[in-house]
């Protein structure tokens, strides 16, 4: 009961403090507010730009052309020992056949040519299309695939291929590293706020331990107030998140560019994933930031 | 000087007790005090003479260098910062700032020291206006400090400290801003509190109030007790 009781007790004072020390509270929230507004928008370039390097590395694959004088079984073999290679995540075989059946397609005078050749006698040669896990590591993987025996030739776009890994790699590296420090800054950025706004409040915790309250009764109260700053700090964020990104999606019809590189993620759950994300930041931060500004005034 | 026969009836004991500050000051130099329970106790002496040291050390704002300092059984010289708190509620502590909450009303005030105990509402409710009548501001409860006169003030502040029945009262100046007709008012309930058999402690430099209650006085000159009256006046002591 006692417990029950204390519980309720901080709740409603942690509560009562933050419309007490209105100005000040509002100083911390605003301050959580445009930081973490600086956080979403960086969640959504760094998700979205995540997803399209996703996108071109799951295009991108390797061509093994096999010799024309490789057999049947030879063919298979080849196969088997590319999919027990590392990194390999799809080993896709095409045959000669395949390759003129399509060629027909591209065009009439195409077609007259191939309709020209015998089952036997197909100037083209078969292949394996493979695609990687990790993309960085795609050379090396081409590399071990051209020491077989039959390979006529292994491709994989390696002059523009490394090119945009390189360039992806950059940008993914930046979004992540950005958001990382967006948060640490606005860890620092509230604790100071907070610190600030509890400084004020240095005569409360006095008489607080004066009459006998415990260090644990006396952060409990001040941390949960930290957590209604953070919480009340990320509504309009969330509230941005939603609504913005939904119409930011909606207004560009899910495409940035007009190829599919450029599709944007789905704004279903990646907002709801992000708005918790945003809360939690939120909550943490303000929590965080009081404990740090309270146990400076309760050491002597 | 005083002889004590160390009886059970000790509230505090302070032994070879010193302090010296982090600038080389010598605030206390080898005191030795003991309080009785249900006692009144003046401690007079000069500015600097280390009055606020050795309160300050009885409800452990302070730590000494050398010495033990016993407070109904608690080793206050040895007590931990987190402990703390185990001290200090079993007693009251009134300053000569107040030290009150702006925003609560003297309600509030007094009940915040109750709260952090978790007594329920109904408890803390009768409790708290039994104190407020007793020093006499029943009829300010829903008032707020800065409407208030100093000496109210004063007597929030002592309702505050004596509202969880504290076994030791310390005063630190508490009629250092007051007049001396509100200070003679704030002595009255301070005296019917000891009555009641809170043991005080207060410091002062208000030379009528010693010489009006006729009770113990401790005097302190750099540091040290130098006279110590079961009865004393001020022109005796000083």
């Amino acid at each position: 009961m006692r417990l029950f009781r204390s519980i309720n007790r901080y709740f409603r004072d942690a509560f009562k403090s933050v419309i007490r020390n209105f100005s000040l509270s509002l100083a911390s929230i605003s301050c959580i507010t445009i930081t973490l507004i600086v956080v979403a928008i960086s969640i959504v370039l760094s998700y979205n730009v995540e997803k399209m390097t996703q996108h071109v590395s799951s295009n991108i694959s390797i061509v093994v052309f096999l010799n024309s004088e490789t057999k049947d079984t030879d063919v298979l073999k080849i196969g088997e020992d590319i999919k027990k290679l590392d990194n390999i995540s799809e080993v896709t075989f095409k045959s000669k056949k395949e390759y003129a059946e399509e060629t027909k397609k591209l065009d009439e005078r195409f077609s007259l040519i191939v309709d020209s050749w015998t089952d036997d006698k197909i100037p083209l040669l078969d292949s394996y299309e493979v695609k990687v896990v990790d993309i960085d590591l795609i050379g090396k993987t081409a590399d071990e695939i051209k020491k077989f025996d039959y390979i006529s030739s292994v491709n994989y776009g390696e002059e523009y291929i490394e090119s945009v890994i390189t360039i992806f790699g950059v940008i993914e590296k930046v979004c992540i590293g950005g958001v990382i420090a967006l948060v640490l800054v606005t860890a620092f950025l509230i604790a100071n706020t907070i610190k600030l706004a509890i400084f004020s409040r240095k005569t409360e915790i006095e008489i607080m331990r004066l009459v006998g309250a415990s260090n644990m009764a006396i952060k409990v109260p001040f941390i949960i107030e930290g957590s209604f700053i953070g919480f009340f700090g990320s509504i309009i964020p969330i509230v941005l998140m939603v609504y913005g990104y939904n119409s930011l999606y909606n207004f560009l019809g899910g495409q940035l560019f007009s190829s599919s590189l450029g599709k944007l993620v789905e704004p279903y759950p990646f907002i709801w994933y992000s708005s918790g994300l945003l809360l939690f930041i939120g909550l943490l931060v303000g929590m965080f930031g009081s404990y740090r500004a309270v146990r400076k005034y309760l050491k002597i | 000087m005083r002889i004590w026969d160390g009886g059970v009836m000790d509230l505090i004991r302070m032994t070879n007790v010193q302090k010296t500050y982090k600038t080389g000051t010598v605030a206390l130099y080898d005191v030795d005090l003991t309080i009785s329970k249900g006692e009144f106790v003046f401690v007079i002496g000069a500015s600097g003479s280390g009055k606020s040291t050795l309160i300050k050390m009885l409800y452990r704002e302070e730590k000494p260098d050398k010495g033990s300092i016993m407070i109904g059984g608690i080793n206050v010289a040895k007590l931990k910062n987190r402990k703390v708190y185990i001290l200090r509620r079993k007693l009251g502590v009134v300053f000569q700032d107040f030290k009150l909450l702006p925003r609560l009303t003297v309600y509030e005030n007094v009940a915040f020291a109750m709260e952090v105990f978790n007594f329920d509402k109904r408890k803390i409710h009768q409790r708290v206006m039994e104190v407020l009548e007793l020093v006499g501001l029943k009829g300010k409860v829903r008032q707020y400090p800065d409407q208030l006169s100093g000496g109210e003030q004063q007597r929030v502040v002592i309702a505050r400290a004596i509202v969880n029945n504290p076994k030791l009262l310390i005063c630190d100046e508490p009629t250092g801003n007051l007049d001396p007709d509100t200070s003679m008012g704030i002595m009255k309930v301070l005296e019917d509190i000891n009555k009641m058999g809170t043991t005080i402690i207060m410091t002062t430099h208000n030379r009528d109030i010693v010489n009006k209650m006729q009770k113990r006085v401790v005097v302190l000159n750099e540091g040290k007790i130098v006279k110590d009256y079961e009865r004393g006046k001020y022109y005796e002591a000083v």
